[in-house]
């Protein structure tokens, strides 16, 4: 390497044709030759009296600046979207919320740090998102739950769902509902126990579908029973709207799933045009933390924009589909993660057609490019 | 319907204000001076002159290559000291003429078009053949090629570039503040060559002087309409200006003139202005020298072929030394691997950094976010299509559009994960590009 470089400084040398230029291009390269990493427009240049002359510039392609916002930072902003929910299911559930929580992102957390460790992987901690599944999964838990079953699902989110498929943005479906309804079919009865000091009654779906009368202002409020994280839809409202302000999502999603559900009720709810019972559906369940939280969940929407208005719609027929004609009075969990799955095939029939085509001009482009 | 921007772009920081109210200085030109033979697209330019030869300031010292090509001249006058391969902003050995200064600036008598408005198209056309002159945006276009489309009749609106998008540059900004007679003159001077062709000056709105300025000066002008848009990146790439400013829409297999537009850009405007009115070649252009680790930042009138280092020099150099100096604007522009590399017609800005943002963040997997796709102007996935480069999938890269890549950069500026994802599109575009024209 450094005989290359002094070749390469003498012939440039050579090509000089002042004597004097040579000399002191010499005597100033020599030093720097022994250095490998000195580049070689600086060995070669002609005035080398500046001393800036032996510092290499970075070198890289274009575009030179970048934008502030990193994969931690937008963790962290999902993490301060979700607090006032959070802290609500701990003011209306107890310490014994937060004990949940706690325990499921150390949970979440650790099982990261250990599958990078043992698959001798870089350590991805800190990029936060294992803190997300974590709190989202406690989110989605009833407070009742034992401790280790938390802890388990999300184990079982991180270790199944995203490391065994390669980690950040390869998980196939949304982990913490994975990690949900793992836990929904491995320990139904303690998943659907939601009776507490507070509340002795069902939820307020299920009260719903037995065809009892529900308190909206209680439901909107939050005051009601269900998982620690689903039952106040303004702290969760709250959130979204943050997400949304800070550009972290858009409600393309949330808003073709929120508003297909809501057609789908009044068409096929049974209960026609009954603002009650539409509003009750829509601010029950997980419906608002699934919306706005979950099915937006970057690594299992499409990317597409026509793609995620695609998939907000067959969340909301899905998740209507399980809530009125299926056996239990909750849905969303199942539609997003069966929604989570056809992701692929949405993208590719939404991809978009570049800039200056149209849809037939592109497909004969195709043909032209593939000769 | 023009919407007066186009969808998709990124908003980086503009850091215009550094340099934007600094008016054009003149640069004396240096005691060496360097002209690549290879300034712009095309076929290299025939070197006219050998070692020893006497050259006066103006003269032509190569001749172009071919019909996409363009002839140069020297900015000084002085003796041609080598003919020889020399540096350049990207890293290449490039053949160049190498001329001494004598710094007597002997000129040569210029001989400029007796009447423009009198003068037939071909009149028009050879002067801005002979000048050299090329696009002088960056992508170094010869504009007598743009300026002759197969059906001039057919040309219904010229865009004069003015949106100067790249954060950091004003070079184009203090040409239309200080010489707003010459860029409406050189663009009345192209509608002279479209018969059907209506005028627009493009501006982005972060320029409302300018806006203001030409508005005034063209009132009464009925084929020269002033348009303020957006400001947003990449507005002056010219698929986007089009659509900006017109409605339409070009792909990469089509031209401008293929929907009824010529683009040109400010620099270019003044340069046929200047070749046609006053009989002078492309030898001189604005550089705006800039950034936070440059002394006091400039905006200069630059004799071409001037060594970057000289250039620095008249701003006082760094006030600390920079990470990365760029030649052009941040996000489309050339890291330089050092200073002692020329000036060309396509220089438009010299930057320095006190800190490389990209040197310093660190790449990480993707999380689909999907601001990629949502920036990126040509409507095209760049996180699939990095995906296919990484993986040599020529096949799938075409099929998903890749080769629509305008290689602006917004993708790899929005990447939370700091993915470089353009540089990835951009090598298999290279290549898939190479292989095409082997076939």
């Amino acid at each position: 390497m450094a005989e290359e470089i002094k070749a390469e400084v003498k012939a440039e040398v050579k090509s000089d044709a002042k004597a004097e230029a040579k000399t002191e291009v010499k005597s100033a390269d020599k030093p720097e030759v022994k250095k490998p990493e000195v580049k070689k427009p600086e060995a070669a240049a002609k005035k080398n009296d500046k001393p800036e002359m032996s510092i290499p510039y970075q070198v890289s392609s274009n575009p030179h600046v970048r934008a502030k916002s990193s994969t931690g930072s937008i963790m962290l902003m999902v993490i301060i979207s979700l607090l006032p929910a959070a802290g609500f299911g701990i003011y209306n559930f107890g310490i014994k919320a937060l004990l949940i929580i706690a325990v499921s992102i150390a949970s979440a957390v650790g099982t990261e740090a250990l599958c990078c460790l043992i698959m001798k992987k870089k350590q991805t901690v800190s990029d936060l998102s294992a803190i997300v599944t974590g709190l989202l999964l406690a989110l989605n838990l009833p407070v009742t739950i034992k401790w280790w079953m938390a802890a388990l699902g999300a184990a079982f989110a991180i270790l199944v769902v995203k490391m065994l498929f390669g980690g950040i943005g390869q998980n196939f479906m949304n982990p913490a509902l994975a990690g949900r309804c793992f836990l929904l079919i491995s320990f139904p009865l303690q998943m659907t126990n939601f009776v507490t000091d507070a509340y002795t009654g069902a939820t307020p779906l299920a009260a719903l579908k037995s065809g009892e009368a529900v308190n909206i202002t209680d439901m909107i409020l939050g005051k009601t029973s269900g998982t620690i994280g689903e039952t106040s839809v303004i702290c969760l409202l709250i959130g979204a709207c943050f997400l949304l302000i800070t550009g972290i999502i858009d409600l393309k999603v949330p808003a073709s799933y929120i508003v297909s559900f809501a057609v789908f009720v009044l068409i096929f709810g049974g209960h026609g045009w009954d603002p009650a019972y539409l509003a009750a559906q829509l601010s029950g369940g997980g419906l608002m933390l699934g919306a706005f939280f979950m099915a937006t969940d970057y690594a299992t929407r499409p990317i597409t924009k026509w793609g995620q208005i695609v998939y907000g719609i067959f969340l909301g027929v899905l998740t209507g589909i399980f809530r009125i004609f299926g056996p239990s009075a909750e849905g969303v969990s199942y539609a997003i993660i069966i929604g989570n799955l056809i992701v692929p095939l949405i993208e590719k029939a939404t991809a978009p057609v570049p800039f200056g085509f149209t849809k037939a001009s592109f497909k004969e482009y195709k043909k032209g490019g593939k000769k | 319907m023009p919407k007066f921007t186009f969808a998709g772009g990124v908003h980086p920081h503009e850091g215009k204000d550094l340099s934007k109210d600094k008016p054009i200085k003149e640069l004396k030109a240096g005691k060496i001076m360097v002209y690549p033979l290879s300034q712009h697209i095309g076929a290299p330019a025939k070197p006219l002159v050998s070692k020893g030869d006497r050259v006066l300031r103006g003269q032509k010292i190569a001749e172009a290559g071919g019909f996409v090509s363009a002839p140069i001249f020297s900015s000084v006058s002085g003796f041609v000291k080598a003919v020889e391969p020399r540096r350049v902003v990207t890293g290449d050995m490039i053949d160049s003429i190498v001329i001494e200064n004598d710094e007597m600036d002997i000129e040569v008598n210029y001989q400029p078009l007796v009447d423009w408005n009198m003068a037939s198209r071909e009149e028009i056309l050879k002067a801005v053949q002979d000048a050299g002159i090329v696009g002088m945006g960056g992508a170094g276009f010869p504009t007598h090629v743009k300026l002759a489309p197969k059906d001039p009749d057919a040309i219904t609106y010229v865009i004069a570039n003015c949106a100067e998008c790249e954060p950091y540059l004003t070079s184009d900004y203090r040409r239309m503040l200080e010489e707003p007679d010459k860029l409406i003159g050189g663009l009345k001077i192209v509608l002279r060559l479209f018969e059907n062709a209506h005028g627009i000056i493009a501006i982005e709105d972060n320029k409302p002087d300018c806006i203001a300025l030409l508005k005034k000066m063209t009132r009464d002008d009925r084929r020269i309409t002033v348009k303020g848009l957006h400001t947003k990146y990449p507005q002056g790439a010219e698929r986007m200006l089009i659509n900006a400013t017109t409605g339409r829409k070009i792909n990469s297999t089509m031209l401008p003139a293929d929907v009824g537009c010529v683009v040109d850009n400010t620099d270019t405007l003044v340069s046929i202005y200047n070749a046609v009115v006053e009989g002078k070649p492309s030898m001189e252009r604005i550089v705006t020298v800039s950034g936070d680790a440059v002394k006091n930042p400039q905006n200069f009138k630059v004799p071409i072929g001037m060594s970057y280092r000289e250039i620095l020099d008249a701003v006082g150099g760094f006030t600390v030394q920079p990470e990365k100096i760029i030649c052009g604007g941040p996000m489309m522009g050339f890291a330089m691997f050092g200073l002692d590399v020329p000036s060309t017609k396509t220089s438009t800005a010299l930057l320095g950094f006190i800190r490389d943002e990209v040197a310093h963040s660190e790449t990480s997997a993707c999380i689909k976010c999907g601001r990629c796709v949502e920036v990126c102007p040509g409507r095209i996935m760049p996180n699939r299509l990095a995906d296919c480069a990484d993986r040599f999938d020529s096949e799938t890269f075409v099929a998903l559009g890749g080769m629509e890549c305008c290689e602006c950069g917004s993708c790899s500026y929005i990447c939370p994960a700091k993915r470089p994802l353009t540089q990835s599109i951009k090598s298999l575009r290279k290549i898939e590009l190479a292989n095409r024209r082997k076939k």
